[in-house]
């Protein structure tokens, strides 16, 4: 299946697989160390010695662009079942492919949940021919309700990669703990959602002077906190892998960067909201969190347009300026290891709505890399270090290699660094354009995306 | 005999808003002009001239939270300066048939409604409504806790005139600070246009608004929020709100901090008192001090039409 986007056109999983030479472009790939200019091909859906290609190959200059390992989402949210109207499969993986992720791990909080094997298959069965691999995040308690297990072994043998109650935390320390001793015995990761219910109450965005002025209830940086150190706690206890999902403040990346000096295996992931957007965006300010100074004025008049826009609100809320540059510099230092998009998409009558009523969530498949090269060109983060976190680390942390040495299936991404495009709804391909940042200009085109050696994603590079 | 204001308002110096979402949005200048066209509007008006600053305009009042005092003053308002108004009463209305507020205001835009004043029980309902409409003009009485423009277009006009001037002046503003959309709006108003403000009230109800709010000063004890003040505006109590905030039983508040005559002859002797209604006597205030000489309530309630005919005249046209 096809569908045209301006200039590009979308391919699937099920197309038949790609043979092509690449030559110009940088070649980017950390798990070997290759950092140069340089010729890459694929022959048949896996990356060749370009010697070997026929000689009929398509033969593209690349010059300026840069070769990447495909993308890997941990945290998107493809909406079905039961939230059609906001996105579904193809479309939610679509705006993957555009976005040049290759791998997209969808969240179970739908409706019903994706709670036990029979809807792990279906999901993947409805996944089949998407534009980018589906992996298949599972429920961590029957029905997200809080109160049982599922059968970890089971979820595990019908495909589901890991398991999670995104949207809220596994509520108590005694069934995280027993949910720890059972992912650590099937094998699977637990992603958690670190937010202590009570602390999160009836809050809508991150305590602090905004709120305060904004007169809309705060909530506090240790509702995350005191769930992340009760994790780790349960960790170092049961020996789970827990991956801690879009942290945002600087305590919790602190509690893992200590967990991670004491052997345990943790990770963790970041958002790109949460490292260029600050609440600061909530009373109508754009701009991105390096681009402010620490003597911001936060007595500036809200502006009309732009404060209480319910596209800025979003669970965990946006940061204080300080925490979203304490994980800029986590993520640059290592001890994030990942960039995962909390992809949320969401029809208009569920943002155009007084900020507290607006449903939490903003989409990010399409703009994850440009907002993480903003933070390159602006010295913030290395072009390496983005790729591993877009890629490298976080295929990794469900168990899957990338890579670009020859041999391997292709799964490859190739950008423009350089080019500028404006966020447009016009030129995003998912099912719904709650962001704030439409209207924005950022660097950063995917031209080219392929995915298992399947082309799912040419802007005109190609055909 | 008659007299009339220009039809075409006041325009006042460098007035540039659209809308009238808070008093953040006004400069020092443009407050004051606010102030003193409401001075003007009650002198005329006391003097029985028919005013036409609204001709032509239909009003309507989208109150999504009971209210009398800042509707009615608001219909009032509106009416003498010669609007046409629609009072868009919550119950039976779409509004309860569970239509959007954008799609309510979006219909009141096309149906020809030029001022939308709208009460609304969440913060930055406003700020939504005016991305909504195309023609229309928004003013805000009351959204969520944020703020409340006119209450403290309103409170600075009566202290104003008590005081002889606003410049210096010290206001302290006791009580649920945090749930209020009367003290940030005053908070606002008052430090814009010169005067220093003092917050009291148990901890839960004041915390951070020092650090939100540069200037402003957070007292420990209702002793140290009134002495050296020249006023004191006292808020109303939600009694089950006390609870819940964990600030304890309200004997407890009343015992910290609620206001009587004897403790601001101790602390504060000269200071007036306001409070923004309805109060709950023996709670925040007694009914003593609310009825005495030295309370500015009634003066606020007064103050109400014209300072709300000042802030529809600024929009209108």
């Amino acid at each position: 299946m096809t569908l045209a986007l301006r200039s590009g056109r979308f391919g699937a999983l099920s197309d038949a697989p790609a043979t092509f030479v690449l030559d110009g472009a940088l070649v980017m790939d950390p798990p070997s160390g290759t950092a140069d200019v340089r010729e890459i091909a694929v022959v048949g859906g896996r990356i060749a010695e370009p010697a070997l290609a026929p000689a009929d190959a398509p033969r593209i200059q690349a010059d300026g662009l840069v070769v990447a390992p495909g993308f890997c989402d941990l945290h998107a949210h493809l909406r079905e079942p039961g939230g059609e109207d906001a996105e579904t499969v193809a479309g939610g993986s679509r705006a993957a492919a555009h976005g040049g992720f290759t791998t997209v791990c969808a969240m179970p909080n739908t409706d019903p949940p994706i709670d036990d094997p029979a809807s792990v298959t279906w999901l993947l069965a409805r996944a089949s021919d998407a534009s980018c691999r589906v992996r298949v995040v599972a429920a961590a308690t029957a029905g997200r309700a809080g109160v049982e297990l599922p059968d970890y072994a089971a979820l595990a043998a019908a495909g589901a990669v890991a398991v999670s109650d995104d949207g809220a935390s596994i509520p108590t320390g005694r069934l995280a703990s027993r949910a720890m001793v059972a992912v650590a015995a099937a094998g699977l990761p637990l992603i958690e959602h670190a937010e202590d219910a009570s602390l999160a109450a009836g809050t809508a965005m991150r305590a602090g002077p905004v709120a305060t002025r904004l007169g809309l209830a705060g909530w506090p940086a240790s509702a995350e906190a005191v769930v992340v150190e009760r994790d780790i706690a349960l960790a170092a206890e049961t020996g789970a892998r827990v991956h801690f999902t879009h942290l945002s403040t600087s305590g919790s990346v602190e509690a893992v960067r200590r967990g991670k000096a004491a052997g345990l295996p943790i990770t963790c992931d970041v958002t790109p909201h949460h490292l260029a957007l600050t609440d600061a965006w909530v009373a109508g300010d754009r701009r991105f969190s390096w681009e402010t100074g620490d003597d911001d004025d936060v007595a500036r008049p809200l502006e009309d347009g732009l404060a209480y826009d319910g596209r800025c609100r979003v669970n965990p809320p946006l940061p204080s300026r300080e925490d979203a540059l304490a994980l800029l510099g986590a993520l640059a230092d290592g001890t994030v290891d990942a960039i995962a998009t909390d992809h949320a998409p969401h029809p208009p009558q569920r943002k155009a709505v007084p900020f507290e009523e607006a449903s939490p969530g903003m989409i990010g498949l399409e703009t994850a890399l440009s907002v993480g090269l903003a933070a390159v060109d602006a010295g913030r983060l290395s072009l390496r270090r983005l790729i591993e976190a877009l890629s490298i680390s976080p295929a990794r942390v469900i168990g899957e290699e990338r890579s670009l040495v020859a041999g391997r299936p292709a799964d490859l991404v190739v950008f423009d660094p350089a080019s500028r495009w404006t966020v447009d709804p016009r030129r995003l391909a998912g099912g719904s354009h709650n962001t704030p940042l439409l209207g924005r200009e950022l660097p950063g085109l995917v031209r080219l995306t392929v995915a298992a050696g399947r082309v799912t994603w040419d802007d005109g590079l190609l055909a | 005999m008659t007299a009339s204001l220009p039809v075409a308002a006041p325009p006042a110096r460098g007035w540039r808003h659209r809308h009238l979402l808070d008093v953040d949005q006004l400069s020092r200048d443009e407050l004051v002009g606010i102030l003193e066209l409401a001075v003007e509007m009650r002198t005329r008006r006391a003097a029985g001239e028919r005013l036409h600053a609204l001709a032509g305009e239909a009003v309507g009042l989208a109150f999504y939270e009971p209210s009398t005092r800042t509707r009615v003053s608001f219909e009032l308002a509106a009416r003498v300066l010669g609007a046409d108004t629609v009072d868009l009463s919550v119950a039976g209305s779409s509004v309860t048939k569970g239509e959007s507020l954008a799609d309510t205001l979006r219909t009141l835009d096309r149906t020809g409604i030029t001022i939308i004043v709208l009460r609304h029980a969440a913060a930055g309902a406003p700020y939504e409504a005016c991305r909504a409409v195309e023609a229309a003009r928004i003013v805000n009485a009351g959204d969520g806790r944020h703020a409340h423009p006119t209450q403290a277009l309103l409170d600075a006009l009566t202290l104003r005139e008590a005081l002889g001037g606003l410049e210096g002046r010290r206001l302290a503003i006791v009580g649920d600070v945090a749930h209020s959309r009367v003290a940030r709006s005053n908070i606002t108003c008052l430090t814009r246009l010169g005067a220093e403000v003092v917050l009291g009230g148990p901890a839960a109800w004041v915390r951070g608004f020092d650090a939100a709010y540069p200037g402003v000063r957070v007292a420990a004890t209702l002793a140290d929020a009134l002495r050296g003040a020249d006023a004191v505006m006292t808020l109303r109590v939600q009694l089950e709100r006390a609870a819940a905030a964990g600030i304890g039983p309200v004997d407890a508040y009343v015992r910290d901090w609620s206001l009587t005559s004897e403790r601001l002859d101790r602390w504060a002797p000269a200071a007036w008192v306001l409070h923004p209604g309805p109060t709950n006597e023996g709670v925040e205030i007694s009914a003593e001090l609310a009825a005495s000489a030295r309370s500015l309530i009634g003066r606020q309630v007064e103050n109400g039409v014209p300072v709300r005919m000042a802030a529809l005249a600024r929009l209108a046209g």
